[in-house]
């Protein structure tokens, strides 16, 4: 019985998670745990429902059945100890707002009603825009950002929420090399702060350099546990069918 | 025009100073309906409120502001819902719901007040003004109304400005922080409602719109900033209210709500056109003066390329030789340019580089190169 | 009893119903129905200004301005849009007010003797229809059977000649320009049908009417329908119906003709939001119903089929586990199990449940799909 294991360590438990959009199954009674202090990388085709498993342990989007906890509770009882990356598409960035604006708005959760955001939100978020190589670019309307800079002022907003858990939606997808360098030194500082962070990627090349934990998804979870055990080209091939020999070759290099 | 009349003279004042708060409150809300892309909601719900406002005075039988103003939000709020449903339940899309939320609310409306002033000829007045607007009808009382429900709408807005402003931009990201950004929705929504009908008898159904959308869209030309825009486009309905107002006042049959939307389609095309940075006129200009620089650029890498050939960076070249090297259009007159600028002299053997030209033309040969591994990573990475 | 006026205003309504209702089908499809809304208001522009030059509130030239006016209104509306600067519903909410207001102004200011009347540039005034004659062919009908007459009949043969061009232009914009129809010139085309229809319905119904004439029953038709000739024939008997319906309304109840009829084109639309087959609020939430169920039944199958043979089949495969572990109501769980062993695909044995070979195989299929 689930009551009997103790989740209050385990940073996210997904038990029998099944989400449907239109009453069409997108994940299908998915069970996975991700062990604290790890990085997972959330790998699987398009439309595997990768997604939707953040979304909906954010509680963005409702679950048909199942449900998730983080560290032994309800995501809403939590919520402080989670930050959230989505996918840079997400929002219009024509917005008349600068970097470091969009890097406050991550500390109004800690703010609450009414407050404004004071000068000590304003040097976190000046410190969380230093750690990703954005400090010179704080004044910068959003717009007038490359798209590497973009997903990068994204990653400072969450990193000033000073979470215990981070969850990004494709932060890799289109960034330029001074990004994705930037993105790696902030995962492994993360790790290495003991803190737990769950990617949804999309190249499988660099899963075994970037990640220690993997989560093979393709609407069931295929497989998950760490790279070197999991990420096999079995468990690839289960996960991305019959497309999978092409990409296999790009895994084992 | 005697300018002291807006102190002296009761419908001047009144009319003024009820539409420098509707310009107020309209351009504030105007910021955030333009982000939100919700520039025609205000005109399906001026539209949606008239039969409120009928069956508001069926009921009660008074024309005071704040009853029919009541009736008003509740059948202005039943058209967003009825949108609502028709968009998230049906393939209709947006468009077509607003037009059909449009238009039988208001023919609804309209069979309704035809009923009641054939019922009754005595009470109807002031009614229809909710039409066209009669600006000029506004009285002491309908001023203070309006400036009390302004406040109201004022205060919340600022009470929950960093919320309003997360929900405009990240909708998402809002919802994880655990905003509740169902009723924050609800409330925004509730607030332009609001204001569409406080300004209903000031400018009409039809011009009501116009007050939700210009200031916005003014306003985000001349800042990057969300909390300027704001200000900005409160100013610009402001100065739309009372600007329309006084011109009105003081021209014969000058109506006041056409003269207001006037006023502030005025002020969009110029900000349109002549805004620094996102202006066309300061765009079209950005884009000559790079054009041009582009085209001293070709020039002068060329003639030093070629003097470099000579052992020579001073060495002339001839137009001709230029030309077919370029293959352009406007190398004399660009030449001519340079020669302005001291980059350039003619001598008797042709063009030349002076000493400046030589340092210009390093600078640039320098600057392409790095552009150019530049363009070339972000294109490999992309 | 009705009298002859009475169907010489019928005859005029079901026409200007039957024209609008053509152009907003392509409207309602191509998603700029609002253009309707923007276009019924500058025709108002289009006649003031042409007034100017005329001088005569009867010239047939008029209709020519008015239409002009409309597709000024889009020229200017794409002009906007085109600096990058703004949304369509924001380019459209700044042109036709600044339009509107003008015409206003110049009535207000320069023809204050003449009647254009404000209100009836909304409602129209379709009882004065008959009043207004004139003698074609050898009949004796009102002016607005002759010109909504016309209107109609160039609705129709505009329809018919471009329907093929129309059907790919709506449905797949990209594919109509690479076979070489300019999608712009379809679009101005049909905006400037819409100003035409616009112009002569708005002299006897006004600007509301045509609003909802052109959108409802297209929209209602929308719901009813996936074939496009079907939904021109359905959105063209919807809007003749509203019109007749509007009117007996509001002869019964003494109220405004026009805005009898609008409601009424409301009361079809929302008919057809509620009961329409397929696509409707009921069917719907029937549709719905059967599908959670069946859905919930396949949720319970792929559930006990991943813990089948596992270690711990014996506690996660109970009625009371589910409970706990889908999240579910002890009720729904319940009546789920019900009908999964109802259909044959469970069986229950002291507490735990156990698939059945045909349960087994309705999870299978179910995760491969």
């Amino acid at each position: 019985m689930i009551k009997d294991k103790d989740l209050t360590q385990t940073p996210i438990a997904v038990e029998d998670l099944t989400v449907a959009y239109r009453d069409e199954p997108v994940l299908w009674d998915v069970d996975v745990t991700v062990p604290e202090g790890t990085l997972m990388a959330i790998v699987g085709p398009n439309g595997a429902g990768k997604s939707t498993l953040i979304k909906t342990i954010l509680g963005l989007m409702k679950p048909s059945a199942g449900r998730v906890l983080v560290y032994g509770k309800p995501y809403p009882q939590q919520r402080h100890l989670v930050a959230y990356v989505p996918q840079r598409g997400s929002v219009d960035w024509d917005f008349p707002t600068n970097a470091l604006d969009v890097v406050i708005m991550g500390r109004y959760g800690h703010l609450g009603w009414i407050r404004r955001p004071g000068s000590s939100d304003r040097a976190l978020a000046l410190e969380s825009l230093r750690k990703v190589g954005m400090e010179a670019f704080a004044e910068r309307q959003i717009s007038q950002l490359s798209g590497g800079q973009q997903q990068r002022v994204f990653l400072a907003r969450a990193l000033v929420q000073n979470a215990q858990i981070y969850l990004m939606d494709e932060p890799f997808q289109g960034v330029d090399a001074t990004t994705e360098k930037a993105i790696i030194d902030v995962l492994r500082t993360l790790k290495s702060e003991g803190r737990t962070v769950v990617v949804v990627h999309h190249d499988l090349e660099t899963v075994p350099e970037y990640f220690d934990h993997v989560l093979l998804l393709n609407v069931r979870a295929i497989a998950s546990g760490e790279v070197s055990t999991t990420f096999t080209p079995e468990n690839l091939r289960l996960a991305y069918g019959g497309r999978m020999d092409l990409l296999l070759d790009g895994a084992r290099r | 025009m005697d300018l002291t009349l807006i102190f002296t003279d009761y419908t001047i004042r009144n009319v003024t100073l009820g539409a420098l708060v509707l310009g107020i409150v309209s351009g504030t809300l105007s910021a955030f309906a333009v982000l939100r892309k919700q520039s025609l909601l205000g005109d399906a719900m001026s539209h949606a409120a008239l039969p409120g406002i009928v069956i508001a005075f069926l009921l009660t039988g008074q024309r005071s502001l704040p009853v029919l103003l009541f009736g008003a939000m509740i059948a202005g709020w039943l058209g967003t819902l009825f949108m609502l449903l028709v968009t998230s339940q049906t393939r209709i899309k947006q468009d077509a719901a607003q037009g059909v939320v449009l238009a039988v609310f208001f023919g609804f409306g309209m069979a309704l007040l035809s009923w009641v002033l054939r019922q009754n000829n005595a009470q109807h007045a002031g009614l229809d003004s909710f039409l066209f607007g009669k600006a000029a009808a506004t009285v002491a009382s309908d001023v203070r109304v309006m400036a009390i429900i302004g406040l109201i709408v004022l205060a919340l807005v600022a009470l929950f400005w960093k919320e309003f402003k997360l929900i405009s931009f990240d909708h998402g990201y809002a919802t994880t922080l655990g905003l509740p950004v169902g009723r924050l929705d609800v409330l925004l929504t509730t607030l332009i409602v609001v204001v569409v009908v406080v300004g209903l008898q000031m400018v009409g159904v039809v011009l009501m719109s116009a007050m939700l959308v210009a200031p916005g869209v003014a306003a985000r030309q001349w800042t990057n900033r969300f909390g300027l825009m704001v200000v900005l486009s409160a100013g610009f309905g402001a100065l739309a209210g009372v600007g329309g107002a006084l011109i009105s006042s003081f021209e014969a049959r000058l109506p006041t709500g056409p003269v207001i939307v006037l006023f502030v389609s005025a002020i969009v095309a110029v900000s349109l056109l002549f805004a620094p940075q996102r202006g066309i006129v300061w765009e079209a200009v950005q884009r000559y003066r790079s054009a041009r620089r582009l085209r001293e650029a070709a020039v002068l890498e060329m003639l030093y390329g070629m003097a470099i050939q000579h052992g020579d960076p001073l060495h002339p070249h001839s137009l001709a030789s230029l030309r077919a090297g370029l293959s352009r259009e406007g190398v004399r007159y660009t030449l001519d340019h340079l020669e302005a600028n001291g980059m350039v002299k003619q001598t008797e053997n042709g063009w030349a580089l002076t000493p400046e030209g030589v340092a210009k033309a390093r600078q640039f040969l320098r600057a392409s190169e790095g552009e150019q591994a530049h363009r070339y990573s972000a294109e490999v990475l992309s | 009893m009705i009298n002859q006026a009475q169907i010489e205003i019928m005859l005029v309504a079901s026409l200007v119903a039957a024209a609008c209702a053509l152009p907003g089908v392509f409207l309602v499809l191509r998603r700029v129905a609002l253009m309707s809304d923007a276009i019924s208001h500058t025709v108002l522009f289009g006649i003031v200004i042409g007034f100017l030059f005329v001088r005569d509130i009867h010239s047939p030239w008029l209709i020519l301005f008015a239409a002009a006016a409309g597709v000024l209104t889009v020229s200017l509306t794409e002009l906007l849009l085109r600096t990058r600067r703004m949304g369509e519903d924001a380019a459209i909410g700044l042109v036709f007010p600044a339009l509107f207001s003008i015409a206003v102004i110049i009535i207000t200011r320069d023809f204050s003797s003449i009647h254009i009347d404000t209100d009836a540039v909304l409602l129209g005034e379709l009882a004065f229809a008959p009043f207004n004659r004139a003698v074609f062919l050898g009949a004796n009908l009102p002016k607005g059977v002759w010109i909504m007459g016309a209107i109609l009949l160039i609705n129709l043969v505009l329809l018919i000649l471009f329907y093929k061009e129309l059907k790919l232009a709506t449905f797949d914009s990209a594919l109509a320009a690479a076979l070489g129809f300019s999608p712009a010139l379809i679009h101005y085309g049909l905006m400037a049908s819409v100003s035409v229809t616009a112009v002569g319905a708005f002299d006897h119904v006004g600007s509301i009417l045509v609003i909802a004439l052109m959108i409802a029953p297209s929209a209602a038709a929308y719901l009813l329908t996936d074939r496009l000739s079907r939904m021109l024939v359905i959105s063209v008997v919807i809007a003749v119906a509203s019109a007749i319906g509007g009117y007996y309304a509001a002869r019964l109840l003494n109220v405004n003709i026009s805005g009898a009829m609008a409601s009424i084109t409301g009361v079809f639309f929302v008919a057809a939001l509620i009961f329409a087959p397929e696509r409707g609020l009921l069917a719907r939430a029937i549709q719905r119903r059967r599908r959670s169920l069946r859905f919930a039944e396949e949720m319970l199958l792929v559930h006990l089929n991943r813990h089948e043979n596992t270690a711990d089949a014996a506690t996660e495969n109970t009625l009371h586990h589910l409970v706990d572990e889908l999240n579910w109501t002890p009720t729904f769980a319940q009546s789920t199990v019900q009908r999964a062993s109802q259909h044959g695909f469970l069986q229950r044995q002291n507490g735990s449940l156990n698939l059945t070979d045909s349960g087994r195989q309705v999870a299978q299929r179910a995760l491969s799909r």
